[in-house]
């Protein structure tokens, strides 16, 4: 019997701790030694493994492994042993921590089978992830993991409202189906919302990803978006109003892509986009969508963290990020450009590459449910990704105008993890069963069939011929140093400026009040001073003559008085 | 990082980009074609349409960039837009109010 009840979480804490005392190349094997033990541990693992306890009167669950939760952990593995490799390089202690311990906390959720835990590790998250933020050690990375850290707890916050309403209603704090039922179901679907980038709660993605240093982005990409994909799997599958949410963050964020100059922002757009088709296929329900959103989060941990890898790779070799100011990298970086296209293409759901055969199952479940429009979104929004992450990315970093700027290929780690990841890309894309059969539910699927391959192709091809229209056109947006608004602006400038035009306001009432009441202080003074002063009334001098005369005045009445009663 | 040499690259040659358009140009000719001989197997109406991915492909992406390009016109400001909001405000260490 393998040593089952031991928690996945706790070799990566072990990992972090390590991290911490331990240095250079010894640093990066215990890492990648850890990471590769776990997931060894993790496939000896019997299904349907349970650890519980009694705490304060609940039923507690704090480790669950289960079909669904199991293949978030593989993802996880796989992410954070890519990840760690791709950072192999890098001598920041800080992130060298807050890598593992974050790999951990996403664990630590997935395997969660009550709330209580889920919160624990929800906020463990949060704090673990923004250092790799603020490793940048910019202002602007500072100010960015602020207000990520601030959403991130108020997500947490609100999830914990929500569990102490859900215990106190059901008297159970188990993490299973929760769905929309009363106050605490809701609170509950907003927690997990603001994580999964729902439209409007979306900002703090865009807003701190691409701030984050060139390896932890690859790391933040993989986690927390995925833990709230999952909780949304296993807390509100079949939700309805999850396949609307869903179609709409497929759709929007293409928009924002399209125009956006710095690429690692276009990728995070991209990142929501993607997201949506998983939030989708949870809406929808079925086994089939539910397979799909399932296997399109794993698929979406690779092939993303390889397109932010070579984005990363970019940034660190050249030192620059937006659009504008880059390309013709293909003459001095050819591998990671031929390693970014490979990761284009399975974000694309090219066939033979990992996106084809798993996004198609949230769309044909769509379909095939009845939901037309919804289907239509989520094509659009496929020659959507496909023009903004499949052209967009590759062709304005690595070919375009050339930029002038020559480098070399990044440090060898870097380029042996994004092979890594495009060799998973491919090898899922060709061979699309080993994923199929660690699906958590019953339905089978067969992606390469003659019309989907078809229509797959024709529908890319076109959107390719649309992208060369429009430039030979000059009807292309070209990159532009510029920021784009989006509803981040609500918190970043219209509250900032309400609360300091109020304060403000405040600060002049009180001001004036002050004043107004100072001035008449100092006017009564004046006032009395003037009273004072040489020849002025209360300064007259009176002569002693006047008294007596008064006093002979006082005399004669009391004389008349007195006289009048005695007659 | 250095800058440009003088070594030729392939896409330096303008004909070899031509080469590379003309091949994409074939690519959707032969596709387009195929939806006339392959009977594709159809759950949603608009699926009968003949060649639907090609111009749904084509239209999507061409309406895409031009709603994009037209949303600048009101969602564009200036690179340090809220860096010059943002930053400055951190430096005066929220005494704003000072001196209004």
């Amino acid at each position: 019997m393998w040593a089952a009840e031991i928690p996945a979480f706790l070799p990566l804490f072990l990992a972090a701790a390590v991290a911490l005392f331990t240095r250079g190349y010894i640093r990066g094997g215990i890492l990648l030694g850890l990471i590769v033990l776990s997931g060894i541990h993790l496939t000896m693992i019997p299904e349907n493994v349970q650890v519980s306890l009694r705490f304060l009167g609940y039923d507690l669950m704090p480790y669950r492994v289960d079909k669904l939760s199991l293949i978030f952990g593989y993802a996880f593995h796989i992410a954070a042993f890519i990840g760690v490799i791709f950072s192999l390089h890098v001598k920041d202690t800080m992130q060298q921590v807050a890598a593992p311990l974050y790999a951990g906390s996403a664990l630590g959720a997935v395997f969660a089978g009550d709330l209580l835990t889920l919160f624990v590790f929800w906020e463990l998250l949060a704090i673990s992830s923004v250092f790799l933020i603020w490793a940048r050690r910019t202002e602007r990375a500072y100010q960015a993991g602020i207000r990520y850290l601030l959403i991130q707890v108020l997500s947490g916050l609100i999830l914990m409202a929500g569990l102490l309403a859900y215990g106190y209603d059901t008297g159970s704090l188990a993490f299973d189906y929760i769905g929309l039922n009363g106050i605490a179901g809701w609170l509950i679907f907003l927690a997990f919302g603001i994580k999964a980038c729902f439209p409007l709660l979306h900002n703090w993605l865009t807003d701190a990803y691409p701030e984050a240093t060139p390896t932890g982005t690859v790391f933040l990409s993989a986690f927390t978006t995925k833990v709230a994909v999952y909780a949304l799997a296993r807390s509100f599958p079949g939700t309805e109003l999850l396949v609307f949410i869903g179609a709409a963050m497929t759709c929007f964020p293409i928009f924002f892509a399209v125009i956006e100059n710095d690429l690692r922002r276009v990728l995070a757009y991209s990142l929501i986009n993607q997201v949506g088709f998983m939030i989708c296929g949870i809406g929808i329900g079925t086994a089939l969508a539910l397979n799909g959103a399932v296997s399109h989060a794993f698929n979406d941990i690779i092939f993303k963290g390889l397109l932010f890898m070579t984005m990363g790779a970019v940034l660190h070799m050249t030192g620059r990020i937006n659009g504008s100011d880059l390309g013709g990298l293909y003459k001095s970086m050819p591998k990671t450009a031929v390693l970014c296209i490979v990761g284009a293409a399975s974000i694309s759901a090219f066939p033979l590459f990992s996106g084809f055969v798993s996004k198609s199952m949230v769309m044909t479940a769509a379909v095939e449910e009845g939901y037309g429009w919804v289907w239509l979104m989520l094509l659009f929004a496929s020659a959507g990704v496909f023009h903004h992450a499949g052209i967009k990315i590759p062709y304005f970093a690595f070919f375009a105008h050339d930029s002038g700027i020559r480098t070399s290929e990044p440090p060898t780690n870097m380029l042996i993890a994004m092979t890594i990841a495009a060799v998973l890309c491919l090898a899922i894309g060709i061979y699309p069963n080993a994923l199929y059969s660690l699906l958590p539910f019953d339905a089978t699927y067969h992606p390469y069939d003659v019309t989907h391959v078809l229509t797959q192709t024709q529908l890319l091809f076109f959107s390719a011929l649309a992208f060369v229209w429009l430039n030979l056109r000059g009807l292309y947006p070209p990159e532009l140093h510029s920021v784009n608004l989006d509803a981040e602006w609500l918190y970043r400038r219209l509250f900032p400026k309400i609360i300091g035009r109020g304060f403000a306001w405040m600060w002049r009432t009180d001001r004036q009040l002050r004043q107004a009441l100072v001035g008449r202080i100092v006017r009564l003074t004046e006032h009395l001073a003037r009273l004072h002063y040489p020849g002025a009334k209360a300064s007259r001098l009176r002569p002693t003559g006047n008294m007596v005369m008064w006093v002979a005045v006082l005399l004669t009445v009391y004389m008349w008085l007195l006289l009048s009663f005695i007659e | 990082m250095l800058m440009a040499d003088d070594t030729k690259h392939f896409f330096d040659n303008p004909a070899n980009v031509q080469r590379v358009l003309y091949l994409l140009y074939f690519c959707c000719a032969i596709l387009f074609i195929l939806d006339f001989i392959i009977h594709r197997h159809m759950l949603h109406a608009w699926e009968e349409l003949l060649g639907f991915y090609a111009v749904y492909g084509f239209i999507g992406c061409v309406v895409l960039v031009l709603i994009a390009k037209w949303m600048r016109t009101f969602l564009m400001r200036d690179e340090d837009y809220y860096d010059r909001f943002e930053l400055d405000q951190h430096e005066l260490n929220g005494g704003d109010h000072v001196g209004r």
